[in-house]
């Protein structure tokens, strides 16, 4: 049983991680703002049933994740649906122009770093939500698919797929946003 | 086509990985759980097996290790001060309802 005098001691440091996923979920700032607070009140008042010694972070994000779900899913009734399935595995890698490789990293990772913040944010913004918050747990959070599954309360199996589904869906986001500036080719894809 | 895309891959069409080794194919499908250490330890191991041996495939996984930290790193935001002084404060209002 955790003493609610602790938590802002334990709980402050996760705040820039939260707001991250606030920000890149309801897609601006004033929205992010009330969703990190109220998931701080929230947290806060449900101090005393986190258990001690467990992911405080993880039980964190999961209140920021229902609160988010509450509040903005209601806004729309229809869930969203990647549509990756002429999506193949390594999509962007294998579009990624100029290949020459050069001394010490490859060609394509260094394509990848012309993509600006902008790219990226807009990128992950763009996927359907379920897939996005997938996505933002595993890939900028590093939790392991256990916990994103209580995280967001989906079977595991449901969550590998929508990383899955997710990263791809970035990779032709990514695609989509760099063809527009030269950054990839987007023929066929395959050499 | 194989895992590397036509003609990028270097295993002949009918050229089977013998038994407990996998191929191109199998290492790609399953290389989101590798980099995301969720496969089992007989399965790890035979992808890095696979690893020691193919240059397209060790390129494949430096090419989404870097996409993944690529991402990690441009999606981070710095929060803004006047949030964590607001989020101070609702706190402390919190603290001053409940006795004790």
């Amino acid at each position: 049983m955790a003493d609610q005098a602790q938590f802002t001691d334990l709980a402050m440091e996760y705040m820039p991680a939260l707001y991250t996923a606030a920000l890149r979920m309801t897609r601006n700032v004033a929205d992010a703002e009330d969703l990190v607070q109220e998931t701080y009140l929230k947290a806060y008042r449900a101090f005393g049933s986190f258990e001690e010694g467990t992911n405080l972070k993880a039980w964190l994000y999961r209140i920021l994740t229902n609160t988010y779900i509450n509040i903005y899913r209601a806004k729309k009734r229809r869930p969203e649906v990647a549509d990756v399935e002429d999506v193949e595995e390594l999509y962007l890698y294998h579009r990624l122009a100029d290949r020459t490789p050069t001394a010490g990293r490859s060609a394509e990772e260094e394509a990848l770093e012309r993509f600006t913040d902008e790219d990226v944010k807009a990128a992950v913004e763009s996927l359907p939500e379920a897939f996005r918050l997938a996505v933002l747990l595993a890939d900028v959070e590093g939790f392991s698919y256990k916990e994103i599954a209580e995280i967001t309360d989906v079977p595991i199996g449901t969550v590998m797929s929508r990383i899955h589904r997710g990263r791809k869906a970035l990779q032709k986001a990514l695609v989509d946003r760099g063809s527009t500036r030269g950054l990839v080719t987007v023929s066929d894809g395959a050499r | 086509m194989g895992a590397h895309g036509a003609g990028g891959g270097h295993e002949e069409p009918g050229d089977e990985p013998p038994a407990g080794f996998v191929g191109c194919d199998e290492t790609i499908e399953r290389l989101y759980a590798y980099l995301d250490g969720e496969l089992t330890d007989q399965r790890r191991i035979e992808i890095q097996r696979h690893l020691d041996l193919c240059g397209p495939c060790v390129s494949a996984v430096g090419f989404e290790t870097e996409l993944r930290r690529v991402v990690a790193n441009r999606c981070k935001e710095r929060v803004p001060d006047t949030l964590v002084a607001r989020v101070a404060e609702a706190l402390q209002a919190e603290r001053g309802n409940v006795p004790g």
